[in-house]
């Protein structure tokens, strides 16, 4: 099933990519769509029959070379399942999207060129590489996937390649992308170098072992975990978009907006996150890097927040809302809360999902408008547009009843970062947790300015426009439903799994640890418990989903929280691995659950106070926007120029980069190689050949003379050499 | 005794009486009406008797008290030696005919200068050497004058006598000072006299004399002069004559003499081989630049050519002999091919030998320009055709010695080479056609170029088995 699922995206690819001169454009579209809602309902069946055992699915061997030796396969667990129905769902919807967003564009000229099975070709690829890269069983492997997404992202980013700003965006967001690339390139080369595998069940066992391993790297000696842990977040933060390496994403806007939705919002931008929980065995032994990790995830977090606030584009304020996202995800994982982090993405791929496709149904009903100032009052031209935003805003800025599990996805999945990150013991947490809450409330005002931008207040901008503006067609709508249904209900379904409830989450992604747990407690303690844990730590040990040895084990744990580190930390690392691996001293989850309830309300009075500010701002006093950004100009032109980090590349990087260029280009290349090069053949050479031409004058007497001349040469030579 | 001695030279006993009588045939017959079926006659006379050298399974043997040697080298030359001569002279009998030229000397001339060529290659003696170089020289001077009511081909012909009589005349006094230094002139005597690989200073001057004077006949730098301007006054066949069979006659000669009389001095000479090979090779990249003519062009080519091969002997090792034959066999393969190609420059019936008329030759003939830019690229060395393992071989051999700068210098001057061969292509290939060649060519001509190119492509897989018979005759000449 699972090879089903992995390969109908990449024959759809091939089909509209390369058959749709034999069987017409509208069925090759057709067939890419079909195969990916095949794709998607397969993998909504693996995701709900999965028992939590990792299988591995072995498909093909790819390298053997030396001791490096790499397969395609699978690895299905849990983690793999849940990127399965992310990434196809989405991308299913996204496709069926495309058939109305891409049916006439501009860019193109209508009747004469063929671009929509192009556009589907490089949708079902991206799929197909997304699919890659999240049921690796190896780094190698993932690493195709990651590099396949590259390309796809690139392809699309440039899908318009008759606009200069989109090439210019396609290479950027390549080039950013090779920087985070090559960090993850040296992580794995590292990994390789220390354990001598790429499979991730031997990396994970190793994990213990390379956390006691020093290794030297850019003269400087390392802890190994930390290192490699360090260099793959570097992958991580530039295909996710984390702070210095985010300047592709907001650029990448000028791809399509189905393009946006999918890769720049729902999948491929969580790779980063995906990897940092699936290498959550490793992570968990890089305590160092992790805070390295939470750090870098709140300060994005915070800062792509405040400039989402000023932007004026309505794609680019749900790009940095994106990244903003993107850096609450790192900050669960930072604090060792992986199931968190991957709640938050699931969610995120709906709503985040869902406000794209919005946003292109207002662009699309606009005439390709996309700047807010120009919108206003839509809510009755595209009502069932502005509904879903509706949905989309009260997911992502949180929106449900405080202190229950009740509310839209985003209030479940984010209130439980913020509580972990509260709960988090590194050194960062506490950074991360004040980092989180500001957001939060900055969050709730641009999503809410968007929406008031959009959909309330006057018309402004180009009347024609407005009066032409009209609902999109149903292939778009239906779309935004489904996703809509996911952005209301997919916290509530899954909160218990991913967060809620110690164990279920445990049993959920099948976490390991507890099994040792229930060893030690057996043990160490001599309670009541005892006969009765006893009896099912054989269970739980075999099967890992034995819910009554969970339950006994760690009351036993929290009882003696000293103790039983005491005694975890003598076991060793588990040999089978399920989705995520938690640390036994990691107790963040279970410490998250106990928060103050002040920790617990305060995203909700944050996302209270950004939507009133909003209100203030937009509906109540329409003026105060404009004396607020000129109070405080020099604030706002900050905001507005996203904190100058373009400019600062441009004149840090680019400019110094292009100047090596031309000068290598001119004088090493222009002058040196080919001045030489050329000096030699069209200067040099000539010469002799002209000096020789007239020592060939004809005249016999010139010819003995030279002759001779080569005689006397020789043997003035063989005489000074006998002699000497 | 004297039966053996005759067994031992009887091929060249068999051409020279047949060249005796061809000769009063012709003359108490119809004189030049029979110059055609000569032609036709004495090709298959050298071809018949290249294959009885070949097919005779023979060990080393020596005649005439070690003036004459037969063994595994000289055999391989003369084979060379026979089949290219006999190629191009079947090549041009049309030729010479259109134009008057076919007279019945010519195919005379030529079997006694393969006969000289023979006795070269054979040669265990410096009198027999000397024999053998002026039998084949004197029948050359004559051939290359053949055209008497032309100014350039007279003084084509003089020149060649002119300054060929000085090379022999060096040859010679190095083969007196030899004489006099080892009180022997043959190889095996003169051989023993260098003790402890080091040999007197009178030997030395011989050596450099001798080498000097066979120089000038594989005319190698700076004793090429006279190259370039006999090559073009020349007849094209005789042209194509010049820079085959006797380059391989004089080349196997040179290695002879060295490895055979001062094999066991090889550093002393090493020195000067290397010199004259790295001064050829960059003369004739160099100065063939500057050429229009085709055939001036050629000239330059064989020069080069001769530095490559002379490359190998200067390694003074089994393998660079090896190198040398493989590479002279080579050379005359793509030689016989290029000239077949120039043979059938004509417009309006006359020769051309302008490079410029080439112009867009590919548009009128696509498969002749094709074969043609094949053995261009051959002659340049261009991977992977086999004119690149020819050089290959030789710069692995130089290597092998410890001669790098050598190979290094070698691979310099063949990019310098590169550019006027494929100079030929691109004037075949691109630009604008402007007085086009007639497109008639005879079939023969055709049949040589296509063969040639065709063996150059074919030849990757193994060089047709050469390699191996050239290993056994390199280990006849170097023990």
């Amino acid at each position: 099933m699972v090879q089903i699922i992995l390969f109908a995206p990449l024959l759809g690819a091939l089909i509209a990519g390369f058959a749709w001169k034999i069987i017409g454009e509208k069925a090759a579209m057709w067939t890419a769509t079909g195969l990916l809602f095949l794709s998607c309902l397969l993998s909504w069946i693996v995701f709900f029959t999965f028992d939590g055992e990792t299988r591995i699915v072995e498909i093909m061997r790819w390298i053997e070379s030396g001791s490096l030796s790499a397969y395609w396969g699978v690895r299905l667990d849990r983690l793999t399942a849940i990127m399965l129905i992310v990434v196809t769902t989405v991308s299913a919807f996204v496709h069926l999207y495309s058939f109305g967003y891409m049916a006439h564009d501009e860019n193109f000229r209508e009747g004469e060129e063929s671009y929509r099975p192009r556009f589907f070709a490089y949708l079902s690829f991206f799929t197909f590489a997304m699919l890659m890269l999240v049921t690796a069983n190896n780094l190698v492997q993932m690493f195709f996937g990651w590099e396949g997404v590259g390309v796809a992202s690139y392809l699309l980013i440039g899908f318009y390649y008759r606009k200069p700003s989109a090439n210019a965006a396609a290479i950027k967001a390549f080039v950013v992308n090779r920087v985070g690339d090559f960090g993850f390139y040296l992580g794995i080369a590292t990994l390789f170098f220390l354990v001598d595998s790429t499979d991730f069940d031997v990396i994970f066992a190793s994990g213990p072992e390379l956390a006691e391993t020093q290794i030297n790297f850019l003269w400087q000696d390392w802890n190994a975990a930390n290192l490699i842990a360090v260099l793959l977040f570097i992958g991580a933060m530039g295909k996710s978009a984390q702070l210095f390496l985010h300047t592709w994403l907001p650029d990448a806007m000028e791809g399509p907006t189905p393009v946006s939705a999918l890769i720049h919002a729902a999948t491929m931008v969580t790779a980063g996150v995906f990897l940092i929980c699936r290498m959550s065995p490793l992570m968990e032994y890089a305590p160092e890097a992790m805070t390295f990790v939470t750090f870098m995830g709140a300060t994005t977090a915070f800062f792509a927040a405040t400039v989402g606030l000023v932007q004026n584009d309505i794609k680019r304020v749900i790009a940095y809302s994106t990244c903003s996202q993107l850096g609450y995800m790192f900050v669960a994982a930072g604090v060792g809360v992986y199931s968190a982090a991957m709640f938050h993405l699931l969610t995120h791929a709906f709503f985040k999902g869902l406000l794209f496709l919005g946003a292109g149904s207002v662009i699309h009903a606009m005439h390709h408008e996309q700047d807010m100032r120009n919108y206003g009052g839509l809510r009755k031209k595209i009502p069932y547009t502005f509904w879903a935003m509706m949905v989309g805003t009260l997911a992502i800025t949180g929106v449900g009843v405080p202190l229950t599990q009740l509310g839209f996805a985003g209030f479940l999945s984010k209130d439980a970062i913020i509580e972990s990150a509260w709960a988090g013991t590194n050194s960062a947490a506490g950074y991360a947790y004040w980092m989180l809450v500001i957001a939060a409330v900055m969050t709730a005002f641009y999503s809410w300015r968007l929406m008031f931008l959009t959909f309330f207040g006057t018309p402004r901008g180009d009347r024609h426009t407005h009066e032409q503006a009209h609902e999109s067609p149903r292939i778009m709508l239906i779309p935004l439903v489904a996703l809509a249904i996911g952005g209301i209900f997919s916290g509530m379904i899954w909160y218990k799994s991913f967060f809620g409830d110690h164990h279920e989450v445990e049993r959920f992604f099948a976490i390991p640890h507890s099994e040792v747990h229930a060893d030690d407690g057996h043990g160490a303690q001599t309670t009541a418990a005892h006969g009765e844990g006893a009896g099912a730590t054989a269970d739980g040990a075999e099967q890992g989903s034995s819910h009554d040895a969970m339950v006994e084990a760690h009351h036993v744990e929290g009882t003696t929280p000293e103790e039983h580190a005491q005694i975890a930390a003598e076991h060793h690392a588990p040999q089978s691995f399920g989705g995520i691996y938690i640390h036994p001293e990691n107790n963040v989850l279970n410490d998250a659950h106990y928060a103050p309830k002040w920790v617990k309300l305060s995203p909700f009075i944050a996302m209270i106070l950004g939507f009133g500010l909003a209100f203030l701002m937009y509906i109540r006093r329409t003026d105060l926007p404009a004396k607020v950004a000129e109070l405080n100009w020099p604030l706002y032109n900050f905001l507005l120029n996203k904190w100058y980090f373009d400019e600062l590349y441009d004149a840090i990087f680019v400019r110094p980069a292009k100047a090596i260029g031309r000068f290598l280009w001119k004088y090493g290349d222009g002058a040196t190689i080919d001045g030489g090069i050329n000096g030699l053949a069209m200067g040099i050479v000539p010469f002799f050949t002209r000096l020789a031409g007239r020592a060939q004058s004809g005249y016999i007497f010139h010819y003995a003379f030279a002759m001779v001349i080569g005689l006397v040469v020789l043997i003035t030579w063989v005489a000074i050499r006998a002699g000497g | 005794m004297i039966a053996a001695d005759i067994s031992a030279v009887l091929p060249e006993i068999v051409l020279s009486v047949y060249a005796m009588g061809a000769l009063l045939l012709a003359v108490y017959t119809r004189k030049d009406e029979v110059a055609q079926m000569l032609v036709w006659a004495t090709s298959g006379m050298l071809v018949l008797v290249a294959l009885w050298i070949a097919l005779s399974v023979q060990d080393s043997r020596t005649a005439f008290n070690g003036m004459f040697i037969d063994d595994g080298y000289s055999r391989f030359a003369k084979v060379m030696i026979l089949a290219s001569a006999a190629a191009v002279l079947f090549m041009s009998q049309e030729y010479m005919e259109r134009r008057g030229l076919l007279r019945f000397e010519y195919p005379i001339l030529i079997t006694l200068a393969v006969v000289g060529m023979m006795v070269m290659v054979s040669a265990g003696d410096l009198m027999a050497l000397y024999m053998g170089l002026e039998l084949q020289s004197l029948a050359l001077y004559v051939v290359a004058a053949l055209r008497r009511d032309s100014v350039k081909s007279t003084e084509a012909g003089l020149k060649y006598f002119v300054l060929g009589a000085l090379g022999s005349g060096l040859l010679l006094y190095g083969a007196s000072l030899t004489y006099g230094y080892a009180g022997t002139t043959q190889f095996a005597g003169i051989v023993t006299t260098a003790t402890e690989g080091e040999l007197s200073l009178g030997l030395l001057f011989g050596l450099v004399f001798l080498a000097a004077g066979l120089a000038f006949k594989v005319s190698a730098a700076p004793f090429h002069m006279w190259t370039p301007d006999v090559y073009e006054g020349s007849p094209t066949p005789v042209t194509a004559f010049f820079a085959t069979a006797p380059k391989v006659a004089a080349m196997l000669l040179f290695g002879r003499l060295l490895h055979g009389a001062f094999g066991e001095a090889v550093a002393d000479w090493q020195q000067i081989i290397a010199f004259l090979s790295v001064i050829s090779m960059f003369v004739g990249g160099i100065a063939a630049i500057g050429q229009t003519n085709i055939k001036r062009l050629m000239a330059y080519s064989s020069i080069a050519h001769m530095g490559f091969a002379l490359m190998g002997l200067a390694a003074g090792t089994a393998l660079g002999v090896q190198a040398m034959l493989v590479y002279m066999a080579i050379y005359v393969t793509m030689n016989i091919g290029a000239f077949a190609f120039i043979l059938s420059m004509e417009r309006n019936g006359q020769p051309v030998t302008d490079i410029a008329s080439l112009r867009m030759y590919s548009r009128r003939d696509p498969l002749r320009a094709l074969a043609m830019l094949v053995l261009m690229f051959s002659l340049a060395g261009v991977p992977p055709l086999v004119g690149f393992f020819g050089k290959f071989y030789v710069l692995t051999a130089a290597v092998d010695a410890g001669l790098t700068w050598l190979a290094v210098a070698g691979v310099i001057a063949s990019v310098i080479g590169a550019f006027y061969y494929l100079r030929i292509v691109y004037f075949m290939y691109f630009g604008e056609e402007t007085e086009p060649l007639d497109g008639e060519v005879q079939p023969v001509l055709t049949v040589f170029l296509l063969a040639s190119a065709g063996a150059m492509v074919l030849g990757v897989f193994n060089l047709f088995g050469i390699e191996a018979f050239a290993a056994a005759a390199a280990a006849t000449l170097v023990q």
